[in-house]
């Protein structure tokens, strides 16, 4: 028995995860695991091709197989007026594939099956005629002069490009790099990666003919916005439709979108009148669903002499695939990637970007990625360092001279971000003194005189997440506010349903900690229920970090609300007045007289009771909200990463890494430490080993987990972790959001520590993945590799 | 879930049934050892195959390792683990287990043969480059009985092998000399992925003179099972950091790498040599010790 069992904290604090007894013993239930009578399955065919115009679609042979029920392609899907699909950023998406294909794993036509073996054989027997087109492989290209467009279904349609976008003030930023000492530019490359969650896409569709009914179980993020969207798209009434996410095997934002395969599930659940299941397998999850990044970028930065950072500018070429199908608030086209200021006070900024078609599979926002602010941070924290060697000062140096002062919060940027609080600098020093920075460089320095390479590595980074205020954001005019219901029972047990989906975060047990804390029921006694539409209340779903933030503030504004009822019933019980009522966690009493006190458990069985109640008050104890953040939440961190090199193989080892992350208020440490040790292993990943490639005819090189490497235990150090605590100011309980911040603030600590190590080469820069050979291109002066 | 097209599955319970079955089924049967290789590519649908002979039933017959007069001999069907754990090859040949400590993964080992290692001939394969650094002789039986070719014949090409149709390999016999000693070493993206390049080494020492060298290497092209030239450079010498460096240039002039994802060809010849001096280092270093 740990500790952690024997001391259950009635709210806030360190326990185990009450989801996981069910995990851990092989009792979580999947969609895949959804078994309903005279259930089909359902299976995609994929384009081989990167870019072709589609000549003919042959599908008797299919259709002649003995356990086949039916064959759909996009012309009969046309023919519904279902064959394109809103994206998450008003654009359009094929289901199936009309005209042409635009990326190799394009859906072509579907195949509808007794069972999965069969549905796959079937599939070797459509013929699909393709007439092969130049493809858009390389973003640099892909708005050269008489490039292949790809997206001709739009109308007048003459090039590649999407939309350009820019934030801060390019004057500004322009007279203070005129003035500056010193500008350092460089070329950065966040490379096309992929979440690879354990559990790929999937759903089973059962529409109900008589009842008009359809339930979806499915792979999704945000249950609640899905449903919405599939009231609009198939023209199915909204209440008709109830959309369950089960238990999920890991999103990282690459559950946000509405892919094809949901959508065809339903269509052959109408057309056949059967329960009808589609999950992909592990080559269609790498090809076909939410990348992530894809930014090319070029950075500048603007400094005194003396190490004072002036200004931040940067040119983005951003690959969008061949949809964009990204999945972030309406008014943000790049994300919150207009943060790149990072957490440094500074004069002037100015960002451009522009989106592109390639023909590539279509994403952008995934992978633990806070809108765009992975792209954000490790540009800064990437620009920063490559400051710090041209002024050859201690990159801890150069940051503590450069981030914003507490005193100076609530903090503008230059691109108008509002940070809520922060107090940069402690942070930065309990980092280094975890890891015991100066004798790092001591042994550092000891190590390049005998020509070892060891790199020490820092990053420091400002998240935003808790999308967020809903005069500011939407996704497709769904405002980003979350519903919380919670409903204590006659004996004192709670149940509170939460919009927001858990796809492995703890939300059974943070969600049940926040009420237990503001109204004193023990954890045990309060069950969460989350994803399935019919049994919460609505709210845009689960990613971005923004569950605590969001539905954190919710539960616990609602069991505020619930504990003010109490008060007034307590106050009847207690024959006191209200005024004359304290709470202590989980009884009133009055003020002065301790033992005349009511528990929580006895106001909630009076609350249902026979007996009379305050004037005025219902009987029962439930409440209702729904909140709407007034701001984002901004947690930080300091990471410090130490790497070793192997001077003749180039091969990198992650010695020790030291995350410090401030998230506010922390609920349950244990769970935030998982959240950061997970994110942390994604960013040495993400630095190291991971990259979705393409070849020049536009094949994924990365279509399986033998070519696209996901880091595993032996590739990581044994994490240490540390904390501050700066509580939001605006949130209920004063907590921030940490599900992303380690992904997004590790991969920069990474790459920094490697290229320090490389700096007797005289490396100022290299681009993830950082793979051996990549390593020692860079040591031979070939930082930028052709492949 | 990736799921095969049909297929025939048969069972065999002898190397003369599997034999038999191969001969009448003819080039649409494929032998499946381990698996590992195999069952992906029917999962991917890569490979058309008609009948699975499962062989795994041989075990008994073809799973051993052991001493016999100047040689060790290995059964086909001998699994990664078995080699891994093998205390004959520990002692003898240091290479095998450092070569299987960084093949794949536990639950590839426990499954995986060195039959179908050599058998599948994936130029990134490490048994290869191990194998041929040993001076190893592959037992090919057919219908007509055994016959033995040299490793560093034994590859044709990629996913090539000299076992003809009707065939399969049953045995692979190691040479022991004395004074000798051998050592591994493999450069990965990650653990578990397929080598970047991977360089296997053996040495056989005398009074203090090389009598032979040997270097096998792995995912570098070309025709490297055993790379020529390193033991008519060694042989006679003593050991020296110049030798060694003499052997990597050698080792990097012979193979014929290509650029992909796990590296440029730069790099991989860059690491031919490296590895090279590595192995023959360390191998030298050992044989004081046996």
């Amino acid at each position: 028995m740990t500790a952690v069992e024997e001391e259950k904290p009635v709210g806030h604090g360190r326990m185990l995860r009450k989801e996981d007894p069910r995990f851990v013993r092989g009792r979580g239930r999947y969609v895949d695991d959804v078994q309903l009578p005279g259930m089909l399955h359902l299976a995609i065919l994929r384009s081989p091709m990167a870019h072709a115009r589609i000549v003919s679609i042959d599908t008797s042979a299919a259709q002649a197989h003995p356990k086949v029920v039916a064959v759909v392609t996009g012309a009969d899907l046309a023919e519904k007026g279902l064959a394109w699909m809103p994206t998450l950023s008003n654009d359009v998406q094929a289901v199936l594939a009309t005209d042409k294909v635009r990326f190799q794993g394009q859906e072509v036509a579907f195949v509808v099956a007794e069972d999965h073996y069969a549905a796959r054989d079937a599939l070797e027997l459509i013929d699909v005629e393709y007439d092969m087109l130049d493809p858009v492989v390389d973003v640099r290209s892909a708005l050269a002069q008489g490039a292949p467009v790809v997206r001709d279904d739009l109308e007048d349609k003459a090039d590649n490009h999407i939309f350009d976008w820019e934030t801060g003030d390019a004057d500004a930023a322009e007279a203070v790099f005129a003035k500056a000492d010193v500008v350092v530019t460089e070329d950065i490359v966040y490379p096309r990666v992929h979440p690879a969650p354990m559990e790929t896409c999937g759903s089973v569709a059962d529409f109900d003919p008589v009842e008009g009914r359809l339930t979806l179980w499915s792979t999704t993020q945000a249950p609640h916005a899905h449903r919405t969207l599939y009231a609009m798209v198939a023209g199915l009434p909204e209440h008709k439709i109830r959309v369950i996410a089960p238990d999920i095997g890991g999103g990282f934002g690459g559950k946000v979108p509405i892919y094809p395969g949901y959508v065809c599930s339903i269509v052959a659940s109408l057309v056949v009148g059967k329960p009808v299941k589609w999950v992909e397998d592990r080559s269609e999850n790498l090809i076909s669903t939410g990348f992530a990044r894809d930014y090319i970028m070029r950075g500048e930065i603007a400094a005194t002499r003396d190490g004072r950072i002036l200004g931040i500018r940067t040119n983005v070429l951003a690959d969008h695939g061949a949809f964009n199908a990204q999945a972030a608030p309406t008014k943000y086209p790049a994300g919150f990637f207009g943060v790149f200021t990072g957490s440094y006070d500074i004069e002037a900024a100015h960002a451009k970007l522009t989106a592109v078609y390639t023909n590539k599979a279509p994403g952008g926002v995934a992978y633990a990625c806070s809108f765009r602010i992975t792209e954000a941070v490790y540009l800064v924290e990437r620009i920063v360092d490559c400051l710090a060697h041209e002024l050859d000062v201690d990159p801890v140096q150069l940051r503590l001279k450069n981030l914003i002062k507490p005193e100076q919060f609530p903090y503008t940027t230059k691109t108008g971000w509002v940070y809520d609080s922060g107090d940069y600098e402690p942070t930065l020093r309990e980092a280094m003194r975890i890891a015991d920075y100066d004798e790092l460089r001591r042994e550092q320095a000891e190590k390049r005189a005998r020509g070892e390479l060891m790199g020490i590595g820092l990053s420091f980074f400002t998240e935003a997440v808790g999308a967020g205020p809903r005069k500011d954001m939407d996704i497709l005019g769904l405002g980003m506010a979350d519903g919380c219901e919670l409903r204590v029972h006659p004996t004192g047990k709670a149940v509170v349903r939460l919009s927001v989906q858990t796809q492995g975060q703890g939300h059974e047990t943070t969600f049940a900690q926040i009420v237990a804390e503001e109204i004193g029921i023990p954890v045990d006694d309060i069950d969460v229920v989350h994803g399935d539409t019919d049994q919460t209340p609505f709210g845009l779903g689960t990613y971005g970090s923004r569950s605590t933030p969001v539905s954190g503030a919710a539960a616990a504004l609602v069991a505020r609300k619930v504990r003010d009822k109490a008060r007034i019933i307590a106050s009847g019980m207690l024959e006191a007045s209200v005024a004359d009522l304290e709470w202590t966690k989980g009884a009133f009493s009055v003020k002065g007289d301790p033992e005349r006190s009511v528990t929580i458990q006895e106001i909630a069985l009076r609350a249902h009771g026979a007996g009379d109640l305050p004037e005025g008050i219902e009987g029962g104890l439930d409440a209702q909200i729904c909140y709407n953040p007034e701001n984002l939440t901004y947690p930080h961190g300091a990471y410090i990463c130490v790497v070793d090199i192997d001077p003749g193989t180039a091969q990198v080892k992650v010695r020790r890494f030291v995350a410090v992350d401030d998230c506010g208020t922390r609920i349950n440490p244990m769970i935030i430490e998982g959240q950061v040790h997970g994110g942390l292993t994604d960013g040495v990943g993400m630095a190291l080993m991971e990259m979705i490639s393409f070849d020049e005819d536009g094949n994924c090189l990365g279509g399986s987990l033998m070519d696209y490497l996901l880091p595993t235990a032996l590739e990581v150090p044994e994490w240490e972790t540390g904390y501050t605590v700066t509580p939001s100011p605006h949130h209920p309980i004063g907590a921030k959001g940490v599900g992303e911040s380690a992904t997004v603030g590790s991969p920069p600590a990474v790459v920094n520590a490697v290229v320090d190590a490389l700096k007797p080469f005289g490396v100022r820069h290299a681009d993830m993945p950082l793979t051996p050979s990549r390593v020692w291109e860079a040591m031979n002066g070939h930082a930028k590799p052709s492949f | 879930m990736q799921v095969p097209a049909p297929f025939e599955y048969e069972r065999a319970t002898s190397v003369d049934h599997a034999i038999g079955l191969l001969d009448r089924l003819g080039e649409s049967a494929r032998l499946v050892a381990g698996g590992h290789s195999l069952l992906p590519m029917m999962k991917l649908r890569l490979t058309d195959l008609e009948y699975l002979i499962d062989i795994n039933g041989l075990h008994g017959e073809l799973g051993y390792v052991r001493r016999e007069g100047d040689e060790v001999r290995i059964g086909a069907m001998t699994r990664h683990r078995e080699l891994l754990e093998s205390e004959i090859l520990a002692e003898l040949f240091p290479v095998f287990m450092e070569a299987e400590k960084v093949i794949a993964d536990p639950i590839v080992r426990n499954r995986g043969t060195i039959g179908g290692s050599l058998c599948q001939a994936d130029p990134s394969e490490d048994l290869s480059a191990v194998c041929g650094a040993l001076d190893a002789v592959c037992v090919i039986r057919g219908a007509d009985g055994e016959r033995l070719v040299p490793m560093e014949e034994f590859h044709v090409g990629p996913y090539e092998t000299a076992v003809a149709p009707g065939e399969m390999l049953v045995e692979v016999r190691l040479p022991v000399r004395p004074g000798g000693c051998s050592a591994f070493e493999k450069v990965e993206r990650r653990v578990g992925d397929w080598a970047v390049v991977s360089a296997a080494a053996a040495v056989w020492i005398d009074q203090g003179a090389f009598t032979d060298a040997r270097v096998g290497l792995a995912a570098v092209g070309g025709d490297t099972v055993g790379v020529g030239g390193i033991a008519e450079a060694l042989r006679g010498q003593r050991p020296s950091e110049e030798l060694y460096t003499r052997a990597g240039e050698i080792a990097a002039q012979s193979c014929d790498p290509a650029t992909d994802a796990r590296g440029s060809a730069e790099y991989k010849r860059h690491l031919a040599k490296e590895l090279t001096r590595r192995t023959l280092r360390r191998a030298v270093a050992g044989t004081g010790r046996a």
